[in-house]
């Protein structure tokens, strides 16, 4: 039996058609513009579809949907062709807190993923719940959706939930970055990206959407492996610092370590020497040391250092060297990266400039691309 | 548009058919004179090699063979279809030269006769490699490689020799190549040893000679790099690169995979490349053998052909000889000296086609893809990669249906299967990594018609409207077909399908439980050797 949680973000979307950046907080104002609901619509399309591929197979599978309360999935998953539970839940508007409030519950009923309706705010909120212990899976109804958690289309969501409940105990799955976009900055013209952290998701190429719509990458084994090559062959004499991200977390992994994932670690001979490092504990640990430092990118802006890591001080940086800076990525994210640049932004306008020109980014073992840095 | 439906034969498989003792061919007794001569023929073969029991094989009559066998080639999915199989070049395979491949001349050689008994083939390989010398400016052509990344291959373990030969092997530990180079290129460096370093397109539709230099160094080895790329880009900067590595020391090889769109327009030793390789089964002419065996040919200058793999055909004074004592040489990348087959077919191409016609099959392809490009961006929601640059197109262009997909969730696969509903074969998607989503590649080359082309794009403009208006029924697709659409999940459990007769029965067993009728013929006969 795969049991799937349903949570609709009833108000996601609604300030996309009235050009809002966004929806988080305020909804009043999307209303007055005259924004009307789109979530409720999108989210039966999608089930439509998981309905029909699901009982074309009922033969073969065990399925139930469990569902949040009223519009925020239970009014949508009644009168199906597959059993349906709803969670217990008020009238009334719904927040964010509605949302983890119902991750909570489905966790707590071990659902196999949940299926959700939103954008990456309802991405991220989902995410701080239940992290990447219970896969996720995003039909695609908010305005920003730069997180790799979402289908391309709302019946690709259905089809690809159909598939994981069909794939049973055989289900491939990805990692997944969550991202949202700094609504506040957008307004203004300005995006600022910012990684919440790493999900699961069904994998799937054609229809499901990597960071910021693009083309999904298939390079998991080879980024994996350049990150087990780099664990291996670290100097035992040096200590090695590793910026944010899911890319880094795995090199980690693969020394047995945890990482913060949204902070600066440091090793050395296997063992960790600091962990969620700030730039005064960070030029303390590196005096007299040599040591080298290990980027990871974060998709979508392609941003390389001032966004996210600023705990990387230019005299940080400088205390390292710039030539003992190794970036991983995988050869997808990078491809598909429009303008096909690193970013810098250290705020150290001499500095920046030495950073820029052409790096070796590592995308396997033995294997490298040549990347412009920009600042 | 033409209306279309696949032959679907309800049909058993072959070892499911049959009555016992039905024969196909009936072989005469064993003649008293030969028996007196040799003994019990069946006593030739050593018993240790001897089945214990005979093989289970369906007992058919010749014509029930030939209908099955043509009943299964009517369900393939295409091949006699339009088929504008982008970065792979489909050409007709003119039937003057199967019948030439199969004249006794040919077909009843063996390469191991002494070489003054095989000078007719040998002189038609030598004309071949002539006339690719001629081509590419190269002084020597090899066709043992059997395929494009075979000949990929050749070159990146001749690289290795070459270094090796100089000393500097230690050192040169990196090929260079591009991000749009197909993907056989990295594969077979890193086979060889390399290590890889992989330039990004840049704003021209290619990698920038600023990448290029930030790239290379002592540590160079080769560069290994294809010229259009799949988008259909021509570098013009090209000539630069082969001087940026060979300043550095390295060896430049030009994989001529998209040799289409540049045939008889330039040569690969005049722009300094010092290796080259074409593909016979593409580009002149001869069948792509189900992805092998075909031909890789792989040609190179005087300096590195000591290493060519061996034997070489040389011709001395009118006669021709195997040149078996190469001491540099690589050795075999495979048996002999060619797939002669192949080269019969590309010789007889080459020759039919002249140096003229092979010109004008180049201008044709360019042609008929920019006139491809003019119709398909006319169609809603088809776009082409870096639709910003305005450098032509040579003989393919990389499209995207990102739009169509993001309209009614119709994704390139989906177009495929339809598209098979109208007779034409399955179009091809990308080579990795994708650079733009949804992407197809269609590539026309000189050989179809424009009818050809114009039903081509007909279909896809039709089934774009169906995407609009019907998606559910492009979605299901296909309904014209053999068969049905098939569930990916199906066809990733290894338990929903067989490629053998034994794991088939493994799989599905006969519902009455016995093994089936007659003798176990599955893994219980695999036991039966010593």
């Amino acid at each position: 039996m795969t049991r799937i949680g349903l949570i609709v973000n009833p108000i996601a979307g609604m300030g996309g058609r009235v050009g809002l950046k966004g929806t988080d907080g305020i909804v009043e104002r999307a209303r007055e513009l005259g924004a009307t609901p789109v979530a409720a619509e999108r989210t039966a399309r999608a089930l439509v579809r998981l309905e029909r591929d699901l009982v074309s197979q009922k033969h073969k599978v065990g399925f139930e949907l469990i569902a949040a309360a009223r519009e925020m999935g239970g009014d949508l998953a009644l009168g199906r062709e597959f059993a349906v539970d709803v969670l217990p839940g008020r009238n009334g508007a719904t927040s964010a807190a509605d949302t983890r409030a119902a991750s909570r519950e489905l966790a707590r009923r071990e659902v196999d993923l949940i299926l959700f309706a939103g954008g990456d705010g309802t991405g991220s909120d989902i995410h701080e719940i239940v992290g990447d212990r219970l896969p996720i899976l995003g039909i695609p109804t908010g305005v920003k959706m730069h997180s790799a958690v979402f289908a391309t289309s709302p019946e690709n969501a259905g089809e690809v939930a159909a598939a994981f409940v069909l794939a049973g105990a055989s289900a491939r799955l990805r990692e997944a970055e969550v991202v949202d976009v700094d609504e506040e900055a957008a307004r203004e013209g300005r995006i600022e990206t910012r990684l919440y952290g790493a999900a699961r998701v069904p994998e799937d190429r054609l229809r499901m959407q990597s960071a910021k719509a693009r083309s999904a990458p298939t390079d998991e084994a080879a980024l994996d492996a350049v990150c087990r090559s780099l664990a291996v062959g670290m100097d035992p004499r040096r200590i090695y610092v590793l910026g944010p991200g899911t890319t880094t977390r795995r090199v980690l992994e693969h020394l047995g370590l945890p990482k913060t994932l949204l902070g600066i670690d440091a090793v050395r001979a296997g063992s960790l020497v600091g962990s969620d490092l700030g730039e005064r504990e960070l030029l303390a640990l590196l005096e007299g040391q040599a040591a080298t430092l290990v980027l990871g990118v974060v998709g979508g802006q392609g941003a390389l250092l001032g966004r996210g890591n600023q705990q990387l001080s230019p005299a940080v940086l400088r205390r390292i060297g710039l030539e003992n800076v190794e970036v991983i990525a995988g050869l997808g994210k990078l491809a598909v990266l429009d303008p096909p640049w690193l970013r810098v932004d250290t705020g150290d306008l001499q500095l920046d400039a030495e950073l820029a020109g052409y790096r070796r980014v590592h995308v396997a073992p033995r294997r490298e691309v040549i990347f412009r840095v920009a600042a | 548009m033409r209306r279309y439906h696949a032959a679907v034969w309800d049909e058993p498989l072959v070892m499911e058919m049959g009555r016992p003792g039905r024969r196909g061919i009936v072989f005469d007794e064993v003649e008293p004179e030969v028996r007196d001569a040799v003994g019990d023929p069946a006593e030739l073969v050593p018993a240790g090699l001897r089945r214990a029991a005979p093989p289970e094989l369906p007992e058919l009559s010749e014509p029930e063979v030939l209908r099955h066998y043509l009943h299964l080639s009517q369900e393939t999915l295409g091949m006699m279809g339009v088929s504008l199989f982008g970065t792979c070049t489909m050409k007709y395979n003119p039937r003057l030269a199967w019948e030439l491949v199969a004249r006794p001349e040919i077909a009843e050689l063996h390469p191991e006769q002494d070489d003054e008994t095989l000078q007719g083939v040998l002189e038609l390989v030598h004309g071949l490699d002539l006339i690719l010398r001629g081509l590419s400016g190269m002084d020597r052509f090899v066709f043992q490689p059997g395929g494009g990344a075979h000949a990929a291959y050749t070159h990146a373990v001749i690289t290795r020799a070459y270094h090796a030969f100089r000393g500097e092997l230690a050192q040169r530990d990196e090929i260079v190549t591009t991000i749009q180079a197909h993907p056989c290129n990295p594969a077979t460096a890193a086979a060889a040893g390399f290590r890889i370093v992989t330039l990004p397109l840049e704003e021209n539709g290619y990698p920038s000679l600023d990448a290029l230099r930030a790239a290379v160094s002592e540590r160079t080895a080769a560069l290994m790099v294809g010229n259009p790329d799949d988008m259909g880009i021509y570098n013009p900067e090209i000539q630069r690169w082969v001087e940026v590595v060979h300043a550095a020391g390295g060896l430049c090889f030009y994989d001529h995979a998209n040799f289409n769109g540049v045939m008889g327009k330039l040569k690969a030793r005049d722009l300094g490349f010092d290796a080259c390789m074409y593909m016979l089964h593409k580009t002149f002419g001869a069948p792509k053998a189900g992805g092998g065996p075909a031909v890789g040919a792989y040609g190179c200058t005087e300096e590195l052909a000591r290493f060519l793999p061996a034997p070489v055909v040389v011709e001395e004074g009118g006669r021709y000889r195997l040149d078996r004592d190469r001491p540099d040489s690589i050795g075999k990348v495979r048996e002999f000296f060619g797939n002669v087959p192949q080269l019969v077919y590309a010789y007889t191409w080459s020759r039919a086609m002249g140096a003229e016609g092979i010109d004008e099959a180049s201008d044709i392809s360019v042609l008929l893809n920019n006139y491809m490009e003019k119709r398909l961006l006319e169609i809603r929601g088809v776009a082409k990669s870096h639709p910003h640059l305005t450098a032509p197109r040579l003989e393919m262009t990389r499209y995207s249906l990102e739009q169509v997909e993001q309209d009614t969730g119709i994704t390139v696969v989906d177009f495929q299967n339809r598209m098979a509903d109208f007779g034409i074969d399955a179009f091809w998607l990308s080579h990795e990594p994708w650079l733009v989503p949804q992407p197809f590649t269609p590539e026309a080359g000189e050989m179809w018609s424009k009818e050809d082309v114009d039903e081509w794009i007909d279909v896809l403009a039709h089934v774009v409207e169906e995407a609009y208006a019907d998606p559910e029924l492009v979605r299901s697709a296909p309904h014209n077909q053999a068969i049905r659409k098939l569930s990916d999940t199906d066809l990733n459990d290894p338990a929903n399908w067989a490629t053998t007769w034994r794991a088939y029965r493994r799989k599905r067993p006969p519902s009455d439980g016995s093994s089936g009728d007659g003798a176990e013929p599955t893994e219980d006969w695999a036991k039966v050797a010593p």
